[in-house]
């Protein structure tokens, strides 16, 4: 058989003196790098396999191990970067295109680390959130352009009907991952830190584990082009239904969960075979046009008696304002972006990489144009796509969202090592896989418990900026975005974004 | 009384309660030192229980009836009457095994260090939480 001429990425440094070769490492690998040899009574370690996932890191009892980058000896070269090389060879054995997984990780400009945030100094009052209130709900859905009340009734009353609304107790919600590219356990932890927080998560595009119709008045269901496990019930269960046009992690292709992640449960939930892959098609096969969307959004709306707002996912895209003004008025009460560092359980690594803008320009843009053609409060703007930390999650709100999504931080929360291996299905970390034996290492209760953890201390952190900016409200910083000052930006990016530069005044 | 509970559901299998319970009923406490410098290596008092997917930590239930304190001889198995533990009494012990005979969980075993005693969970005396517990990277211990 012909050498392979892939080298490994990884390297397994044991510490012989610290290692008592009790083999947990052993135990706990899927890639099967840490080999016990009985004759010896010692561990040794292949690391051709090594994902660098750290999970024998965390669990060894002495420390003993550690898990680096591995050098490779290659002459520098700027032009034939070591992924490059990796790459070449990868390809040259298999023929194939490059899956992996999470969000794209190239160096591309991060413009939240180009945004200050605004404080009060001596000519307003900053606030002491520990002393004074600070509202951080959110409700998602359409406004009224118009409230009529009839003032002579005691008290008024409103005629008004209002639109269905989700009510979140922090502009933060679980992104949609559905129940097949994570793990059950991984999922409950979702659904039940968002029931205990009082915001939402979402079931993705994998139909909805009979268990979960408990939590679902904190689920959004996906429909989305495989419609896997769409039915009724489905529907009925969820507090919104969101239709997914497109994923930031891979605009303009559809989805694959590979078969070997497709376990008797998955395939119930799905209403597909145990192990054959579940493909959903790049595009709605109903939908090639805004008014093919707005029937589906009305036939959703229809088949939930107009109680729950309709939101529709779309992957932050060059011509993404112009999209989202056609989907606000097909009728959209929520339009969720994606951007280029959105996650993904599988894509190929191509588009992953490569397809798609950054999410802050595309809600600039996006919050921009709703606003200038009068349609903004027709539908509420949720962003999502590499949100790291709180400071991101204000300076989204500034820039026009009413809330964001987060994925890879929640999962991350949960143990993710971002290994960007989750379409193997062998996720160390019980998270992405399907195998028994793996994922009970996520055992839901502490899951549970870090979200909610993450989500109190996001919420504080969000409270204590908007305090220091003298603003009482969410409400109040939403769009504002004389709260943000752009540093090391291009006159043409601060335009896009539009945010002035760091050092003008009002 | 406290006991520690299996929620086997969450149990990995990695063994970090035997490392920890060998440790902390070793000499020297130490755990590199228990593993490598101490001959005979101490025993671990919980045993972790494994077939195909599903694994469990297994130690002395401390039963309320317990089989091992009616049938031993010499009174070394004892009940403590503060935790309620079933515990051995090393300087008591005699080493006929009929607590090991009479255990319907297998949980007691022969200590190699002196050939003599019968070694078992003994809820790490002394200590707040068992290190078994305290040290389950998954909760799938609990002692409550």
């Amino acid at each position: 058989m012909a050498k392979s001429l892939l080298f490994p990425e990884f390297k397994v440094v044991r510490d012989e003196n610290r290692c008592i070769a009790c083999q947990v490492c052993v135990r706990q690998c899927a890639n099967d790098v840490h080999i016990y040899d009985e004759e010896d009574d010692q561990v040794y370690s292949q690391e051709e396999t090594c994902v660098g996932c750290q999970r024998c890191v965390t669990l060894c009892p002495t420390r003993a191990l550690e898990v680096t980058k591995k050098e490779a000896g290659m002459r520098p070269n700027a032009n034939w970067s070591i992924n490059h090389l990796r790459n070449l060879y990868k390809q040259a054995e298999t023929g194939g295109v490059l899956l992996t997984g999470m969000g794209c990780s190239e160096d591309y400009p991060i413009y939240w680390d180009h945004l200050l945030l605004n404080a009060s100094q001596v000519t307003n009052p900053s606030i002491d959130p520990l002393r004074e209130p600070i509202e951080i709900k959110t409700f998602l859905g359409r406004k009224e352009e118009f409230l009529d009340t009839d003032w002579e009734e005691e008290p008024p009353v409103l005629k008004t009907q209002l639109a269905p609304q989700l009510e979140l107790s922090v502009p933060i919600m679980f992104s949609a991952m559905s129940y097949g590219s994570i793990s059950y356990n991984a999922f409950r932890s979702l659904a039940e830190a968002a029931q205990e927080i009082g915001t939402f998560c979402n079931s993705g595009e994998g139909g909805l584990h009979p268990d979960f119709y408990l939590f679902g008045g904190n689920i959004i269901v996906q429909v989305a082009s495989g419609r896997f496990g769409v039915h009724p019930g489905y529907l009925r269960a969820a507090a919104a239904v969101e239709i997914k046009i497109g994923q930031g992690a891979k605009p303009g292709i559809g989805g694959h969960l590979p078969g070997e992640k497709v376990s008797p449960d998955v395939s119930r939930t799905r209403k597909i075979p145990v192990g054959s892959d579940a493909i959903s098609p790049a595009p709605h096969h109903d939908i090639y046009s805004i008014e093919d969307l707005e029937r589906l959004i009305l036939a959703i709306k229809e088949a939930t008696n107009y109680k729950k707002p309709v939101s529709v996912k779309i992957a932050a895209v060059h011509n993404v304002a112009a999209i989202a003004s056609g989907v606000v008025r097909a009728g959209a009460d929520i339009v969720a972006i994606d951007g280029i560092r959105g996650g993904t359980g599988a894509a190929p690594q191509v588009i992953r990489d490569n397809v798609g803008i950054p999410i802050e320009l595309a809600l600039a843009q996006v919050d921009e144009r709703l606003r200038r053609e009068g349609i903004r409060h027709r539908a509420s703007l949720v962003i999502a796509g590499g949100i790291r930390s709180s400071s991101d999650i204000i300076k989204a709100i500034a820039l026009g969202a009413d809330a964001v999504y987060i994925g890879t931080a929640a999962l991350v929360a949960l143990g993710c090592h971002l290994c960007q291996k989750c379409y193997t299905g062998k996720c160390n970390w019980g998270i992405a896989t399907q195998d028994p034996y793996l994922t009970k290492r996520l055992n839901p209760n502490i899951g549970k418990r870090r979200l909610v953890a993450l989500l109190h201390a996001w919420s504080a952190e969000i409270k204590e900026m908007l305090g220091g900016m003298g603003v009482n409200a969410l409400e109040s910083l939403r769009g504002n975005r004389e709260h943000l000052r752009a540093v090391g930006l291009s006159r043409e990016e601060r335009e896009i974004l539009g945010v002035k530069a760091a050092g003008e005044g009002w | 009384m406290k006991r520690i509970r299996i929620h086997e559901e969450y149990c990995i299998g990695c063994r970090l309660c035997e490392i920890n319970c060998l440790v902390k009923h070793s000499r020297s406490g130490k755990i590199i030192k228990a593993f490598r410098g101490e001959e005979p290596r101490s025993l671990p008092r919980v045993r972790v229980e494994e077939e195909g997917y599903l694994s469990f930590a297994l130690q002395c239930r401390h039963c309320d009836d317990a089989p091992c304190l009616e049938n031993c001889p010499t009174g070394a198995m004892y009940r403590d009457e503060e935790t309620q533990a079933v515990l051995c009494d090393e300087d008591k012990c005699i080493g006929c095994w009929m607590c090991i005979m009479s255990c319907p969980l297998g949980v007691i075993q022969r200590e190699r260090k002196t050939k003599k005693v019968a070694s078992k969970c003994d809820l790490c005396r002394g200590e707040e939480i068992p290190v078994c517990v305290k040290n389950c990277p998954n909760e799938a211990l609990a002692y409550e």
